[in-house]
């Protein structure tokens, strides 16, 4: 199990699109990752679900991956977020 | 193991600021609004449960439940009144706002008397007046808290509502949930929760399930197209805001070396927050049209409530047909005997 912490970089937060490029990097991995807000920890693979979580922009996010790839999986996720989903930064 | 996602009980922070902004419908509407001690709205709840102060303001401290709600009915105000008359008021409100609570309620839309309210004020104790009576006022109050304390889990699955029982689909990313969900939908069944699914203990017996997000709404995602409005492409019918779950489904991948249920004699369980539900493992592969047999799976759930188990009943009558002279009968007359 990989526990990565990260914050949202992107001046918009995670709305539709960056939750659809997280969901789809995340199901190109074999682990289970879950993304936790506070208390809240959903499926990465989910889009709806990344959505329910309402992260704002400077939110922290803990990515957790378990499984064959997790140490992939969770550095690809801590990346993308770093990056900020190529939109604005704030 | 399925993408099952049990977190532990998130610790309720609920302060009296919360109780006041709950939306409630008419029959669990508290009526309340606040008229003093503001500064101490912030104060938070930490237990769903009332209590009458009487005792209290008489003077006796002993084992006071300081943490629950106050709730000042026609008796304790009567009280009040009386010794705002004698004059011995300030140091009994002194005793009491001493102690942390969260909030005094008055019921029977009486407000608290001038004294009163600038001794909460002072201490920052938030008082709220309800138009309902007192004993209305707990039946509510402690039925709406309960639910807010509730045990709670958040799992990854669809929430549906088919034939009039709730059923959970459970069940890896990709394997179809939302798409089975879809064409039962369409097929005029109810979409409650998609994707993810809050999932409170009620009493301890009944699993309720809902959506954790109302500004989301009924939304799903499927493969291919996107993210759809459910409510607005089938219509109000087809949503439903929560719902009691009395089946979960687990979808998965055929898998040729498991053995499936192909009686349906034995019963599998899963159990969410200490409740046992009963479980049916489906397994899917091209061709197997998933909505029809969740339907069928409804339908024989809503027999067995209603006291008939196919299954059992089925190997009774053959058990009973074993036994009976027309088996014995047949056996006999063959004439190789």
């Amino acid at each position: 199990m990989v526990e990565l912490e990260t914050t949202i970089k992107n001046r918009a937060g995670i709305h539709a699109r960056p939750s659809a490029l997280i969901a789809q990097t995340a199901i190109k991995f074999a682990s289970r990752i879950y993304l936790e807000k506070a208390n809240n920890r959903i499926n990465a693979k989910s889009i709806m679900g990344i959505i329910t979580l309402a992260a704002s922009f400077g939110t922290k996010i803990k990515i957790i991956a378990d499984g064959p790839d997790e140490k992939e999986a969770a550095e690809a996720l801590k990346n993308l977020f770093e990056s900020g989903f190529n939109e604005e930064l704030g | 193991m399925y993408n099952a996602l049990v977190i532990e009980q998130e610790p309720v922070n609920f302060t009296v600021l919360d109780l006041l902004s709950l939306e409630l419908k008419e029959q669990n509407d508290l009526c309340l609004r606040c008229v003093a001690g503001r500064a101490g709205l912030t104060r938070e709840i930490t237990v769903p449960d009332l209590n009458r102060p009487g005792l209290a303001l008489a003077g006796f401290y002993e084992s006071f439940a300081a943490e629950r709600l106050q709730l000042f009915g026609r008796g304790e105000i009567a009280y009040i009144n009386k010794i705002e008359a004698d004059g011995t008021a300030g140091p009994i409100y002194q005793k009491i706002f001493s102690y942390q609570i969260p909030t005094c309620i008055f019921s029977n839309n009486i407000e608290p008397t001038p004294q009163f309210a600038s001794a909460a004020d002072a201490a920052g104790c938030p008082v709220l007046v309800t138009s309902l009576n007192s004993s209305e006022f707990s039946i509510r109050v402690i039925r709406v808290l309960h639910d807010i304390f509730a045990p709670k889990i958040i799992m990854h699955g669809v929430l549906v509502e088919v034939f009039g029982i709730g059923i959970l689909l459970l069940g890896d990313s990709g394997v179809g949930k939302s798409e089975t969900a879809l064409e039962l939908i369409e097929r005029g069944h109810r979409l409650v929760a998609d994707d993810v699914v809050e999932i409170r203990c009620l009493n301890g017996t009944v699993l309720m399930g809902q959506g954790t997000n109302k500004m989301i709404g009924h939304h799903m995602e499927i493969r291919g197209l996107g993210i759809i409005n459910v409510t607005h492409l089938f219509g109000v019918g087809a949503i439903r805001d929560k719902k009691q779950i009395q089946l979960v489904c687990n979808l998965e991948d055929w898998d040729p070396n498991k053995v499936y249920d192909r009686i349906g004699m034995d019963e599998l369980t899963m159990e969410i927050l200490g409740v046992k539900v009963p479980k049916l493992e489906i397994p899917v592969k091209p061709g197997r049209n998933i909505p029809i047999i969740i339907e069928t799976a409804a339908m024989n759930e809503r027999l067995k409530k209603m006291g008939y188990h196919s299954a059992r009943e089925f190997n009774q009558n053959i058990l009973r047909w074993l036994e009976s002279e027309s088996a014995r009968a047949m056996y006999f007359s063959r004439d190789d005997y």
